[in-house]
Order: structure tokens, then C-alpha cells, then sequence
């Protein structure tokens, strides 16, 4: 434990070529890329399927895929195909992978769980499906879709550590790097800094979370039923 | 001539790599599934009792069931490099952090599980003077048992992938093939290794339903007639 604090407080461990600033650049820069990108696809279709109502078995079924597939295999699969020559790629490629069932599924489920009485009523007030959708469907589910994509990104900054074992940048290239040269106290480190990313980003997400206003929450707004304890669990799927 | 060319040639699929490589895929295989298995196990056998003390003692849900939390938000490979300076390069360390993730799902779907038994069967077991020993072994735990074989399934499969973190060490059973395959970007080990892996989850997945299926003959009488 000493080593491990010894190796953080000295200061030529945080700056230059795989410093800690470079590779916290890397983990942020991949991971906030790859949420990005599987928000812009996996959030549109588990929407517009949880309005229709059709595809649920594959919105749901996506997660118990993703737990089965390890992401290491995923990306030594990716590794030893010629993508291991476009830079980042792979890991973002991954990343998007690993990322989309939590946002699919929420999406959908949001949607889904809509109080039906809610939706008839919009519908028997004459709104057409899209507005059913913007008005009606898409507020009230967006405490689960939040949810999701707070499960995304805990998620992804978990993964982004993975990358390391098959060479690509990031965080956890601290903690190889340190199982590469038997210093113990480089991987404690290493382990600890990626440890408090992510609870950093766990807590930032929640407290974000607590302060939006949403359905059912701020006052004058308690008719909006919005279903409580029926957020899809986390589930971990960094192996 | 054509058979031993696929390893030069470095092929996705190779016969000739399955044929030669054949022990080392079986003991790599089996190491997957001893760290699996060994892991459940100590983790189950962990959260039931934590289950049962938390209900019995309400005051012991927030502390298990946040630092379970924490535990689970810690990636895996910064979870076996914590845990590195007090079990050093070993399986105890791949097992440890294992049980720890599993633990999170076990303790609460043990919970949902006990949770789940009607009051009235209790009341009725209790009136026909079952102790709470035998209450628990022939009434609750067999009715919360559905919903801990699916917490037990759930942390199977994620247990399975998350074995292969342990290469880091040495000791991620498939893992290290997959590993082991990278310098020399070897496809036909990482393909093969990781189609294990994923077969290998599949197939203690339907084995642990199978097992459910066996333990619990009255839920699907119940459903059956409905049609599902």
C-alpha cells in the first residue's frame, strides 16, 4: 500500500508519454466516444420499438448475449484482425458493443411501462402516434432511459479498463504495465485510480440523476405514475 | 500437406491447431470451469446466510447491500490488481474477486427470493408447528428458490466471462489462451478460445435450468397448462 502511494505522489508518473494524464485522457476520450456513438444508436431503436411494441424479446434478450461474450475476447478477436492497425478503433468498436443492451433495453422497457391509461387518453384526445410519443410516452420514460444510459456509461468506463490486456490505451495500461515489470505498487495504483473513476463517474451520474426534475418527482406533478424499482439491474459484463 | 498449413498460414479456423492443441484447450477449459465453479459456490454459500441475517436484522440491509454495491461498480481487472498484495500471482485471488461480484446478485436475489413467499403459507406452516429451522429448509427456501436459481444463472454466465480477467495473473483459465495468442496474433487460439467461453456460458446456463426445472417440478406443472 505504501508503494502504491509512493508510485501516485511521484510526479513523473503523471505527465509525459503514458503518464497517468495521457492514458486518463485515452479512458475519457474512448469511453465518452463510445457512449456517444451507442446512445445515437442503440437509444432511437429501443424507443421506437417500446412504441411500437413489437422487438421486446431481442431489446431484452441483448443483455443476457452481452453477459455470455466476454469483452476480452472481443477485443484479442479484434486485435489479431488488421483492425489492430486503426488506432483506437477497436476498443471503441468494443465499447459500442458492450454499451448498447443496457440503453436498448431501458429505452425500451421506459416506453413500454408507460401507463397504458396514460397513452389511451392522449390517444382519445386525438394526438397522432408521434405525438403520443413526444408528449406522452418520451417524458414519462425518461427516468428509466436515464437509468440506462447511467448503466451505459459506469459500464463503459469499466470496459475501457479491458482494453489495456490486448495493448490499447487507457488507464489499465498503468496496471499492466505494472504486472509487466512485477511492481506491485504500480498496479495497486493503477487499480485504485481506475477504481475511483469509477465511482466518480457512478456518483456524478446518481447525483445528476437526483437533481433533474422528472416525472413523478417534482410537486404538482404525483399523477405521472412512474414505475418504481422496475429499472433493469445492472449487470456486469467488463470480463 | 494442406492440414498443417492453416497454422502457417494463420487461419481463423484450423483443424490441425484443435487436433495438436487438444490438452491444452482441455486444461485451460478446465480451469475456466473449476475458478467458475468454485466461485459460485463460496458465493452462495456467502449470501444466503447474509440474506437471512438481513431479513432477520433490518438494520443490516443498508451497510451489505451498499458495500455489495460499491464492490460490483470496481472494474475486474482494477478488482484482481487490489487484491493482488494479499493473495499474489494465485487462483485464490481469480476466486476472490469473483465471489465478490457474484455475491452482489446472490444476497439480493436471495432476498427477492424469501421475500416473495406468500405470509399466508408461512402463518400456515407455522400453524401446523413447523420450528423456523424447518420452516425455512422445506417452506421458504424451496418457494424463494425460482428467483435465487435465476440470480445463481445470472452470476454463472457473468462469472464465466469475467474468468478470463484472470489472465492478468496467470490465471483466467480460457483467457490465457486468448492471451497467451496475442503477441503472435495468433487467430485460430483466440477464436477457438473465445467460442469455448461462449459455449461454456450457454451450456451452464441451460444445465442450471435443467437443475431448477429438477428442484422445482411444481412451477411447471402450474404454468403449463396456460401455454407458458
Amino acid at each position: 500500500m505504501t508503494d502504491a502511494w509512493g508510485w501516485l505522489t511521484t510526479g513523473a508518473h503523471w505527465t509525459g508519454d503514458g503518464g497517468i494524464g495521457q492514458r486518463l485522457a485515452e479512458h475519457v476520450y474512448v469511453s465518452g466516444l463510445a457512449l456517444l456513438l451507442a446512445s445515437a444508436l442503440a437509444l432511437p431503436l429501443g424507443l421506437w420499438l417500446g412504441h411500437l411494441g413489437r422487438g421486446g424479446a431481442l431489446a431484452v434478450n441483448v443483455s443476457n448475449v452481452g453477459r455470455a461474450v466476454p469483452v476480452f475476447a472481443v477485443l484479442a478477436l479484434f486485435m489479431v484482425s488488421p483492425l489492430r492497425n486503426a488506432g483506437y478503433v477497436p476498443t471503441v468498436v468494443a465499447l459500442v458493443l458492450f454499451a448498447m443492451p443496457p440503453l436498448l433495453t431501458n429505452a425500451y422497457v421506459g416506453v413500454r411501462e408507460v401507463d397504458r391509461a396514460a397513452v389511451r387518453a392522449a390517444r382519445g384526445m386525438g394526438m397522432t402516434g408521434g405525438q403520443v410519443f413526444l408528449r406522452v410516452e418520451l417524458p414519462l420514460a425518461r427516468p428509466v432511459v436515464a437509468t440506462g444510459v447511467r448503466s451505459a456509461a459506469v459500464q463503459v468506463v469499466a470496459t475501457a479498463t479491458v482494453a489495456a490486456m490486448v495493448g490499447q490505451g487507457g488507464l489499465g495500461r498503468i496496471i499492466t504495465a505494472g504486472f509487466a515489470t512485477y511492481d506491485t505498487g504500480q498496479v495497486v495504483a493503477g487499480a485504485v485510480l481506475v477504481a475511483l473513476l469509477a465511482l466518480l463517474v457512478e456518483g456524478v451520474l446518481a447525483g445528476a440523476d437526483r437533481l433533474l426534475p422528472g416525472p413523478g418527482r417534482g410537486p404538482g406533478r404525483g399523477h405521472a405514475r412512474v414505475p418504481k424499482n422496475r429499472t433493469i439491474r445492472r449487470s456486469r459484463l467488463d470480463g | 500437406m494442406s492440414a498443417p498449413n492453416c497454422l502457417v498460414t494463420n487461419d481463423w479456423i484450423c483443424g490441425e491447431y484443435l487436433r495438436t492443441r487438444r490438452g491444452e484447450l482441455t486444461d485451460a477449459l478446465l480451469q475456466h470451469v473449476g475458478i467458475t465453479a468454485a466461485s459460485v459456490l463460496i458465493a452462495l454459500v456467502v449470501a444466503v446466510p447474509l440474506a437471512l441475517l438481513v431479513r432477520a436484522r433490518p438494520r443490516f440491509a443498508g451497510p451489505v447491500l451498499g458495500l455489495t454495491t460499491l464492490l460490483y461498480t470496481i472494474p475486474s481487472l482494477a478488482m484482481f490488481s487490489l487484491l493482488l498484495p494479499f493473495f499474489g500471482l494465485s487462483a485464490a485471488l481469480v476466486v476472490t474477486g469473483l465471489v465478490l461480484y457474484a455475491l452482489t446478485i446472490l444476497v439480493r436475489n436471495a432476498l427477492a427470493g424469501l421475500a416473495a413467499v406468500p405470509a399466508e403459507t408461512r402463518e400456515a406452516a407455522r400453524g401446523m408447528g413447523y420450528g423456523s429451522l424447518r420452516l425455512l429448509w422445506a417452506v421458504e427456501l424451496p418457494l424463494a428458490l425460482p428467483v435465487l436459481m435465476a440470480g445463481v444463472r445470472m452470476a454463472t454466465v457473468s462469472t464465466i466471462a469475467l474468468t478470463t480477467i484472470g489472465s492478468v495473473v496467470g490465471r483466467g483459465g480460457l483467457g490465457n489462451l486468448i492471451e497467451d495468442a496475442l503477441p503472435t496474433f495468433f487467430k485460430a487460439q483466440v477464436l477457438a478460445a473465445s467460442v469455448l467461453c461462449v459455449l461454456l456460458a450457454v451450456v451452464a446456463d441451460l444445465l442450471l435450468l435443467g437443475l431448477q426445472r429438477l428442484l422445482t417440478p411444481w412451477v411447471r406443472i402450474r404454468t403449463a397448462p396456460g401455454g407458458g
